[in-house]
């Protein structure tokens, strides 16, 4: 089989906290193709943005990967060092961060970040660099970029500085591109422009997108396949129509029942009970099974393992085995 | 039909911004708005952050004094003088459950404020027995009433927040953004919260909010905002299926919509460009400057909300 672009082999990060260590990520797998766009979603503290920091290996300093593999082309990122770290995020990996005001440096220029990011990681110099900056910043969309080099991040609206951060991760051109919740902080509008040109700039690019959001129709909207994430594990993944329309997963079930859709307007919604997990107090078996209409004894005691559906479609719950059971016997 | 509970005619919110030594320009944060709320209605408002509101929720409360216009409650104005008494039958439910609630003071203080505040309560029996009812009425554990806010997680907060609006009986409370700062999986539960309650208690709300599918899912008619002015008004039905500003148009396809294939189905009408400043705003429409039908006209003249049948109002020359 052909070498992946990237693949993350049972990854689990935790964080050594004061009150005790939080398995933030928990043995999780998934590969990713070049030309891909894969949607991570899952709430506040599912992992999913530890997830891609642990890629770039990015962590907080009390943040630590201890244990799994991540292959990039074939080479196991956890063991490079730092210097091959470096050489690594901008040129073959780049993140899009939420907030763009705090991600941008206040006391320099636009132009002066951008190039930065070009000096660092490309062999473009001088002229040559500056010319590189106004093409990218004309390529996001940023009409009169000789002007706008010259500006300061709070010199621009939201929506220009996300265009800035996109320029400056695609300036050297990377193999993937990590978006972290993209335009959760800006305006549906400006949500709908930046959404435009990331997947036009990915079809213009060809590389990798990995979309890191809590935000179901955005993942519809742009994905191919979709990794679900609760407490730090994979709950379900699958093409976006699998994911959609047939949902095997008792927490992505509740979750496309509990948000207000076109076909549910007039019906009440159907909320997922109870509140948030407790990453430092995580159940034995199935994360979700606390606040879970189906569960049953197992679900408490033994972690369910993933069940592939069918070829598009795998899932982690023990519901979907005691169904399969129940139509074995029925059969019998 | 629902007879009228609140009325706001022309309400306008200017704040002073200084320029220079001795000067200052008026920002026009809501401009000339009107709308009517009946008893257990509720309207939702929208629009994108900056385009007044908030404001506008908090002016009709008095939160800020308002520049002019005015606001009826059950036909009576609300002014400075009466504010007081008008607040045991209007409440408001904010954004952010974590700034919103006192780290200081117990659930049971929190909630028993409003009851202390309007001298509701004859004795401590009573005022503690009614605590424990409003916890109850919005699914908090009454044995939590002396644990403080911080112990809560955002969903629990919130409704230590309802709880608190609650308290006082008000006929109307304006919800400010109530389920944007929550969980997905949480957001469904305090949605369905706020419409049992209406069912029960009979209050409208002005719920005001950014997501236009949860405002659709909750309101009966919405408002459309955009730089201090309502652009279109109407049942929320009519506005999602039939919206007939070039604003609203555009702002319901940019939302994207949790189902693949309706939503990569869709024409999507990106709008060109950033809202322009509040402080520098397009003369006449102030959506001209981004839309794609203006004419002369609309720089001329701002456009006044007209009814174009059936309670459909619109404030635009083109369509």
């Amino acid at each position: 089989m052909a070498e992946r672009l990237l693949s993350v082999q049972d990854l689990h990060t935790s964080f050594f906290t004061d009150n005790g260590e939080v398995q933030a990520v928990n043995g999780i797998s998934f590969d990713l193709d070049p030309g891909e766009i894969l949607g991570i979603v899952g709430e506040s503290g599912s992992g999913k943005s530890v997830t891609a920091y642990s890629i770039m290996q990015i962590l907080a300093d009390t943040g630590k990967i201890t244990g799994g593999r991540i292959l990039f082309k074939g080479s196991d990122l956890t063991t490079w060092n730092d210097k091959q770290m470096q050489s690594f995020r901008g040129k073959n990996c780049s993140i899009i961060f939420q907030d763009p005001m705090t991600s941008l440096n206040p006391v320099f220029t636009i132009g002066n970040q951008l190039e930065e990011a070009v000096v660092l990681h490309t062999s473009r110099r001088g002229e040559a660099a500056k010319a590189r900056v106004k093409e990218f910043l004309e390529l996001v969309g940023i009409n009169e970029p000789e002007k706008r080099i010259k500006q300061y991040p709070f010199e621009l609206s939201g929506g220009m500085r996300q265009r800035v951060m996109i320029a400056m991760a695609l300036a050297c051109e990377p193999d993937i591109l990590i978006a972290d919740e993209p335009t959760t902080a800006l305006d549906v509008t400006i949500q709908a422009q930046i959404l435009e040109l990331i997947q036009s700039l990915q079809k213009k690019m060809g590389m990798a997108v990995i979309l890191v959001t809590h935000d179901l129709g955005v993942i519809a909207d742009m994905c191919d396949n979709i990794i679900v994430m609760y407490g730090g594990r994979i709950c379900e993944r699958g093409t976006a129509r699998e994911i959609f329309y047939n949902p095997k997963h008792e927490y992505t079930k509740g979750l496309l029942r509990s948000i207000p859709n076109v076909g549910n307007m007039k019906k009440k919604l159907v909320p997922i009970s109870g509140t948030p997990i407790n990453m430092l107090n995580l159940p034995k078996g199935c994360a979700f099974c606390p606040r879970c209409d189906a569960a049953m004894k197992i679900c408490l005691s033994e972690l369910p393992q993933e069940i592939t559906i069918n070829s598009d479609h795998k899932a982690a719950c023990w519901v979907n085995v005691k169904n399969a059971l129940e139509e074995v016997s029925a059969d019998a | 039909m629902h007879d009228t509970l609140v009325e706001v005619n022309d309400l306008k919110q200017y704040f002073p911004i200084r320029t220079g030594i001795g000067k200052t320009i008026p920002l026009k944060a809501v401009d000339d708005i009107s709308f009517t709320i009946g008893r257990g209605e509720t309207l939702g408002l929208v629009g994108e952050s900056g385009c007044g509101k908030t404001t506008a929720g908090r002016s009709i409360l008095r939160l800020y004094e308002p520049t002019g216009g005015e606001v009826l409650f059950e036909g009576e104005p609300v002014t400075d003088r009466n504010i007081t008494a008008m607040r045991k039958k209007m409440q408001m439910v904010f954004q952010d459950p974590y700034s919103s609630l006192d780290p200081r003071m117990t659930v049971e203080d929190i909630i028993g404020e409003p009851l202390d505040v309007h001298k509701l309560c004859k004795n401590r029996k009573e005022r503690r027995e009614r605590i424990l009812e409003l916890m109850e009425t919005v699914g908090l554990n009454a044995e939590h009433a002396t644990r403080y806010a911080h112990e809560f997680s955002g969903g629990q907060r919130q409704r230590i927040g309802i709880a608190r609006a609650l308290a006082v009986k008000p006929d109307f409370i304006v919800c400010d953004e109530p389920v944007s700062a929550l969980d997905v999986s949480i957001q469904a539960q305090i949605i369905n919260m706020f419409e049992e309650l209406q069912e029960k208690l009979g209050v409208a709300y002005l719920f005001i909010a950014h997501d236009l599918l949860v405002v659709h899912h909750i309101s009966k008619r919405i408002a459309v905002m955009y730089l201090g002015k309502i652009v279109e008004l109407a049942d929320a039905d009519e506005i999602n299926d039939h919206p007939i500003h070039p604003y609203t148009e555009s702002l319901l396809s940019a939302v994207p919509i949790p189902d693949p294939d309706i939503t990569r189905a869709r024409q999507r009408i990106i709008l060109e460009g950033d809202v322009p400043s509040p402080l520098h705003r397009p003369t006449g429409c102030p959506f001209r400057t981004r839309c794609r039908y203006a004419t002369e006209q609309c720089a001329r003249e701002c456009p006044e909300l007209t009814d174009r049948g059936g309670g459909h109002q619109v404030a635009c020359w083109v369509k």
